[in-house]
């Protein structure tokens, strides 16, 4: 045996990039099944595969995906967030709040609020958020509550803060230059690119560097796959939790100040079960509740398959009511998929072994 | 002893991922006979109980069951077929009570309509669950609630559950393992009893003398083949260890003798009331001072307040003249304290996460360019450590939960290595990994010691002790009886301080 306390050999075989890890396990199922959705429903109407029906599917998984990524990190560290809707409110409110004409603090004296103020305005949402997300934190790592009820009780604390604070109403009266944040498309060749869904790839970016590049990634998946263990090898759990929860907090956070840019009103019951939407786009891209276990690209890949089942049903001439079955019964279908995909797992190689998570 | 064995099997094999746990194995058991299995962790006794009772299926082989072949389609076929088996955390439900226990599945129901709507029939199944725990002697009543009872009153209701199946083959999983002496001399009672009723009776167990008190014949294993069955009158406890390890015990440990240096570990008064009093001791660089005592004498408690794993209520520790403070296993770490837990599955490692993962969690922070892991050279370091510590495992990218026993251990020591630690603190670091991986374990541990670190080794074992020791410290109920040099250590000598209690401080 050589020495084991010596320094460490310099350099000889420098890590290369392997493209199969990036698609490895998981993602490929799912991207298979988001694609055989799209053609399913590519053949059945001429109405899909156009750019303005692209456009809007794009639009409308944005801030379930911008929520999702801060999910994924809550799942994988083995807990759960259910206010992440009434925060999304929360926070639209907040940011409305800030801006609608007339009621703001900042209002001028013909009612109309300076452009200014909406940076002012968007980060004051986006703190609300995070503030929501750190006392989810807290309530989880200092009074030892489980997440699923300190955050059903933020649930609770969230929406009744959103309808007192609104009394009810819908806040109206935004100004253009903020609803262009919701609104405004950019155009990349010939095909325009809805800025939210820009802004969700770029903090989709973000969120899979923070989650495989760094050390607060790798402690997130250490504390999911076993906290003890993660606690001994010199970890701090709390920490990590009240960033996790924090980071949800602050992407919940950002859904919203989006969405409600995207529709120019605040309204109270915005957002309302949202949570679910977040949960499943989460679980259908393969991150395991039991922790330890998920991607950032499986969410994503997750929240447009919810989005193109939304869209492309609607167009095929489903009727909108039935909407929530097909969602429950792609969501069964994508688990039991993965599942099996598992049980497979170390029984054969080769092809089932090209959809396993994680590699043998 | 009749002729024909109640249960036997010829050639069983079974196989996990990545280990074979049973190879070719013929055993049997004959009507009114106590077996005991032997073999050291992983030699796949438990693969074999599990298979005789119907939870494992076997990949080849042959059962028969008083002379006819059978085959076992799940625990309740066996048991209903007279096989019961008793594991080591026990089959029951803890917010039940014991009657429901007794007869989870087979209620006696009320007569007439309450049997048409499934109505059990309280009365008689608290009636016949007392008979049956009339026959084992326990000291419960059937309506208490399992988790109210203590361990050697939980055992005597599995006991009680397997007669009221009247089964005639009756294994235990380390029945003795939680049990204090008396409640040990009770079951070995039982067991004689049941003898006389002619069940056999196999038992799995680690302590070698008990086995020569209760069994009339000596099975043992060793990496999942059987070496040898032989009645208990005819060995000895040499003999079974020699069977078990396959080797001399000389050729396993490989202590060398290194420099010993300075202190870099010194522990003044160090106390958690109730589990850890007053614990004094130092380590110098260099050094192996074992933890010797018995299960509960307090030994990983000191070891967990050594690494801030639990907060102690006083005492103070020096490192190399400093004293850093310590509140956290981050703040350990930072003073250069590394801590390798007994129990690796749960505490050690993360069983879900990679090799390289689990190998960098103490150390990435080190190898990070604004705020990025340093990806390349995370993946050298980590398969540096591999190489050096010669860890099988296809890739670092493998889950270490798909790795046995000694890689996961090496896995484990690869990490703490990396922090290049001056303490190394291993609490039972040989326990279930198998003797070749053992013999590497102890190899790196004198090879770490002669590179100047100062490492404390828990052991249960006293061979391991005795011959991987600088000095051994010796504690008994939380407090520190004796610390003896290594040319002074002996198994009496240590077994004197280990029950010697408060009452006679040893020399320090």
């Amino acid at each position: 045996m050589s020495d084991i306390t010596a320094p460490p050999r310099p350099a000889n075989a420098p890590a290369r990039f392997h493209w199969r890890r990036i698609i490895r396990g998981q993602e490929v199922g799912i991207f298979l099944v988001l694609v055989g959705m799209i053609l399913f429903f590519s053949l059945s109407t001429d109405r899909f595969l156009t750019s303005i029906n692209l456009t809007n599917i794009m639009l409308n998984f944005s801030w379930t995906a911008i929520a999702a990524f801060g999910m994924t990190m809550v799942i994988i560290s083995a807990g759960i967030d259910l206010s992440v809707g009434s925060v999304m409110a929360l926070a639209g409110i907040a940011t409305a709040m800030l801006l609608a004409r007339d009621n703001s603090p900042f209002a001028g004296p013909d009612g109309s609020v300076p452009d200014a103020v909406i940076p002012l305005a968007v980060l004051a949402g986006l703190a609300v958020g995070a503030l929501c997300g750190l006392v989810n934190g807290l309530l989880i790592t200092l009074a030892r509550l489980p997440p699923f009820i300190a955050t059903l009780g933020m649930l609770q604390i969230a929406r009744g803060i959103v309808y007192g604070w609104s009394q009810g109403w819908p806040v109206q009266n935004l100004p253009g230059n903020f609803m262009v944040l919701g609104r405004q498309n950019i155009p990349v060749g010939s095909f325009n690119f809805p800025l939210p869904t820009v802004i969700m790839l770029v903090v989709g970016i973000i969120a899979w560097i923070f989650l495989t590049r760094t050390a607060w990634g790798y402690r997130i998946f250490a504390v999911g796959g076993n906290e003890q263990a993660a606690r001994l090898s010199g970890i701090s759990v709390m920490r990590t939790k009240l960033m996790i929860y924090t980071i949800s907090g602050l992407l919940g956070g950002a859904g919203g100040v989006l969405l409600t840019a995207r529709l120019g009103v605040a309204a109270p019951t915005a957002a309302q079960g949202y949570e679910l939407d977040v949960i499943a786009a989460v679980v259908v891209g393969g991150t395991s509740l039991s922790g330890g276990e998920g991607s950032i690209l499986g969410t994503l890949i997750g929240a447009a398959i919810m989005g193109v089942l939304r869209t492309g049903l609607n167009l095929i001439g489903v009727e909108a009511y039935w909407l929530p079955s097909a969602q429950g019964i792609i969501i069964i279908g994508a688990i039991t998929l993965d599942q099996w995909f598992r049980r497979r797992q170390g029984k054969s190689a080769g092809f089932a072994r090209l959809f396993s998570r994680g590699g043998r | 002893m009749q002729n024909q064995p109640i249960l036997q099997v010829r050639g069983i094999s079974k196989a996990f991922p990545g280990v074979q746990a049973l190879s070719d194995v013929d055993f049997e058991v004959y009507p009114g006979e106590v077996v005991a299995l032997l073999g050291e962790n992983g030699a796949g006794k438990s693969t074999l109980m599990k298979i005789l009772a119907g939870a494992y299926q076997k990949d080849s082989g042959r059962i028969y069951l008083n002379n006819q072949e059978i085959e076992f389609t799940s625990p309740h076929h066996a048991q209903t077929m007279g096989i019961s088996i008793i594991y080591q955390e026990f089959n029951l439900v803890p917010t039940q009570t014991v009657a429901a226990n007794i007869f989870t599945g087979r209620e006696p129901l009320h007569r007439g309509v309450g049997r048409l709507l499934k109505m059990v029939d309280k009365q008689e199944m608290e009636r016949a669950a007392q008979e049956m725990l009339n026959v084992v002697g326990a000291h419960v009543i059937p309506t208490d609630m399992i988790r109210s009872l203590p361990v050697a009153e939980r055992q005597l209701v599995e006991i009680a559950k397997a007669l009221s199946f009247d089964s005639r083959v009756i294994i235990m999983d380390e029945p003795t393992s939680a049990l204090g002496d008396e409640e040990t001399q009770n079951l070995f009672n039982i067991v004689r009893s049941l003898k006389n009723q002619g069940r056999a009776v196999i038992f799995i167990t680690h302590r070698l003398k008990e086995v020569f008190e209760i069994a009339d014949r000596i099975v043992v294993l060793r990496d999942g083949r059987l070496v040898g069955s032989v009645p208990a009158h005819e060995t000895s406890i040499d003999g079974l260890i020699s069977m078990m390890v396959g080797r001399s015990l000389d050729q396993m440990y490989q202590k060398e003798t290194s420099d010993i240096g300075d202190v870099v570990m010194r522990v003044q008064g160090l106390t958690r009331h109730g589990v850890v009093e007053d614990v004094s001791f130092e380590l110098r660089r260099g050094e192996i001072l074992g933890f010797a005592g018995l299960v509960g004498a307090g030994r990983t408690e000191t070891a967990r307040l050594l690494f801030g794993a639990d907060p102690k209520d006083g005492g103070e520790i020096w490192i190399d003249g400093k004293k850093p403070s310590i509140h956290s296993p981050e703040d350990a770490i930072r003073a250069g304290i590394s801590f390798v837990p007994e129990d690796r599955g749960n505490q050690g490692l993360i069983l879900l996460l990679s090799v390289l993962k689990n190998e960098v969690l103490p150390t990435m922070s080190h190898f990070t360019h604004y705020g990025l892991l340093d990806g390349a050279a995370l993946q050298q370091r980590a398969q540096d450590y591999v190489n050096r510590l010669n860890v099988r495992t296809p890739s670092l990218e493998q889950k270490v939960m798909f790795l046995s026993g000694g890689n996961q251990q090496k896995v484990v020591l690869a990490k703490w290595l990396m922090s290049n630690p001056k303490v190394l603190i291993l609490d039972e670091p040989t326990r279930g990994i198998d003797v070749g991986a053992k013999s590497e374990i102890y190899a790196l541990m004198s090879q770490l010691a002669r590179n100047g670190i100062g490492i404390i080794m828990i052991s249960s074992e006293l061979p391991e002790i005795l011959a991987m020791s600088d000095r051994v410290l010796v504690m008994c109920e939380g407090r520190v009886t004796g610390i003896i040099d290594r040319q002074e250590a002996t198994q009496e000598v240590i077994m004197a301080y280990a029950t010697r209690h408060a009452s006679a401080q040893g020399t320090a």
